[in-house]
């Protein structure tokens, strides 16, 4: 820090060369602001506005106050019902993902090895495509008459599965997508937190007589913490918003409502559903501040239990 | 890791340990992996590399091949009939093409302006400095998603509804590229240097572009490269404001594949998924080393 002062003193020089140095930072970091005050920030706190009307498309609007908030909060099942799916799903998705993740993260943090590079941009292959394509994929893999698992799953004499029917088997099919799609970067993410922790933590511990279970839950959880924290909140606040994959799951007729009878209809499809299908914007608003919310709650609760737990 | 080296690290270990109770060697050689490490990794690649297999198998094949008891469980001989079928009416091509218009232009506006928020923030002084850091940082975290409604009106009163500038011009910065490039530039480029610069008389902007741009470019590489591939997957913005077959970016234009009624095999969508995740599998396998290393550099930033 101290050394910067050197750079920045703006004592001697000429009137242009004081100039340039007062006007360039502000004029540096001002795209950043700019684009995102106009296209972040400010879209935001507009969505509360709208949230108080009845808003349609062409900008006709009606002062509702909290009407929005209630009907949503007490008359519409489909909110809470959706707000349960969106829950089920990120349950599923990512407590066994991140466990997978620092599972494979441990294997991967092995001294001496081989093939270390190879096996790392093995595990992160599911990243290079898209959310679309995973959703396209999985969908036919999943399919009830000629999907690939219900042909080795009958074939092994099992009932055939219709996974779209059902609320929890949709809600496994989806949330497949999201594990697979995401432990591989995951376990890179706890791979790179494993690196850092010094060796000489295990050898002492080994020295002491710990197994390799207590090496486990005494050296590398404890040193490991804040990037599980980072995890997941991260994903917490992306699981709360998925949307392309139940969009894809449901097909061509029945993707926006999350299936025939939403049982797999998240938060972020019935937003898009209200906003864009019906073009209910400010009712779309109030379910948007509403899942704010939510997310706000939710990633500060996992922060707390997260903390409690790998504490303990 | 050769087996020279492998000795030498053992070596080098026990010296280290000096007067601490030493480990017999048979324990030392016990500390290399065993063959289940090996095996449950290759499990868990080859789950990974699976649904990858089958989307070959599944655009390459009919569909009475398909849906045949057992199903075909290797490619066949209709990718190039598909994929023909993709780009007939040229649509698919236009998709491809605005994709690329758009993810090459937010991840150069990526690189530009976090390079030069982030030399600012490293390397000027200026006041509110931290606290305006602080929130970039802050805003990391919030879900900017959700503000889509508005966003929607805004893109709308500008006239940008069906044009590529709906996705570009909001995706030129991010607070993650900002952050990132701060940490490079802050702990990569030598604070002497700069001031060697400015005493032989180089402005501010000379510091920034001739001295400080070099040496960060790796990083802003990986900037780019995610930038890019992001830009190239996103799928919930330019549903919302791409509504004409001419703006469409390949993954709205994937969604449109499912939906096109005519379309009734897997065939013909999966050899759609097959072409939009082609560049993607190029950047993989060329610059792969450099994608890891950034996931694993950011998360330890973070």
């Amino acid at each position: 820090m101290t050394q910067h002062d050197s750079l920045g003193t703006s004592s001697g020089g000429s009137l242009k060369t004081r100039i340039d140095e007062k006007a360039s930072p502000w004029v540096y970091i001002a795209p950043f602001f700019i684009i995102f005050a106009i296209f972040g920030l400010f879209p935001i706190l507009y969505t509360a506005w709208v949230s108080l009307h009845e808003w349609n498309p062409i900008g006709d609007r009606v002062w509702v106050g909290l009407e929005n908030f209630q009907q949503l909060l007490f008359e519409d099942p489909r909110f809470w019902n959706a707000a349960r799916n969106t829950l089920s799903i990120w349950v599923l998705s990512t407590l066994p993902q991140l466990g997978v993740a620092l599972a494979i993260a441990h294997l991967l943090n092995q001294a001496m090895l081989r093939w270390s590079t190879g096996l790392r941009m093995g595990v992160l292959v599911p990243q290079i495509t898209s959310v679309l394509a995973v959703a396209i994929i999985f969908s036919s893999i999943f399919g009830r008459d000629y999907g690939l698992f219900n042909w080795v799953w009958t074939a092994m004499g099992f009932e055939r599965v219709d996974f779209q029917a059902g609320v929890l088997s949709s809600h496994v099919a989806i949330s497949t997508m999201v594990m697979w799609r995401w432990t591989g970067y995951n376990a890179l993410i706890y791979l790179a937190a494993l690196q850092a922790i010094p060796r000489d933590l295990y050898e002492s511990a080994a020295i002491d007589g710990a197994n390799e279970w207590r090496k486990f839950i005494n050296i590398t959880i404890p040193q490991i913490r804040p990037t599980i924290i980072f995890t997941v909140i991260v994903s917490t606040i992306g699981g709360m918003q998925i949307f392309a994959e139940p969009l894809i799951f449901g097909g061509q007729g029945q993707g926006v409502t999350g299936g025939s009878a939403r049982q797999f209809q998240t938060l972020t499809l019935f937003l898009y559903e209200q906003g864009f299908r019906n073009f209910k914007f400010g009712y779309a608003s109030a379910i948007a501040w509403l899942l704010f919310l939510l997310i706000l709650v939710f990633a500060l609760v996992n922060y707390l239990a997260t903390r409690k737990i790998s504490q303990s | 890791m050769t087996s020279v080296s492998t000795q030498n690290s053992v070596d080098a270990d026990g010296a280290a340990s000096g007067s601490r109770p030493r480990r017999s060697w048979r324990n030392r050689s016990l500390d290399r992996p065993r063959w289940w490490v090996y095996a449950m990794l290759i499990v868990f690649i080859l789950v990974s590399i699976f649904p990858f297999y089958w989307m070959i198998v599944v655009a390459s094949n009919d569909s009475a091949a398909m849906n045949n008891i057992p199903p075909a469980l290797v490619p066949g001989p209709n990718f190039w009939k598909h994929a023909q079928q993709v780009f007939e009416d040229g649509k698919f091509l236009r998709a491809l093409l605005n994709s690329f218009i758009a993810a090459s232009a937010i991840a150069l506006g990526q690189v530009f302006f976090a390079t030069l928020a982030g030399f600012a923030f490293a390397k000027l002084r200026f006041p509110l400095r931290n606290a305006l850091f602080y929130i970039v940082v802050g805003t990391m975290m919030v879900p900017l998603q959700l503000g889509v409604i508005p966003q929607f009106m805004l893109i709308s009163n500008l006239g940008w509804v069906n044009s590529l500038r709906a996705i570009i011009v909001p995706g030129l910065v991010t607070a993650f590229g900002v952050f990132w490039m701060r940490q490079y530039i802050d702990g990569g480029v030598p604070d002497e240097l700069l001031q060697a610069a400015k005493v032989d008389g180089a402005s501010i902007w000379r510091q920034y572009w001739s001295i400080t741009l070099p040496m960060v470019r790796p990083a802003a590489a990986v900037l780019g490269l995610f930038a890019f591939m992001f830009a190239w997957n996103d799928f919930f913005w330019p549903l919302i404001v791409l509504n004409s077959a001419d703006s469409f970016t390949v993954q709205v234009a994937l969604r449109q594949l499912q939906n096109q009624s005519y379309v009734t095999d897997f065939g013909v969508q999966f050899a759609g998924v097959v072409i939009a995740t082609i560049p993607l599998i190029l950047i993989f396998v060329f610059l792969g080393k450099q994608i890891i290393g950034g996931i694993m550099e950011g998360a330890l930033k973070s």
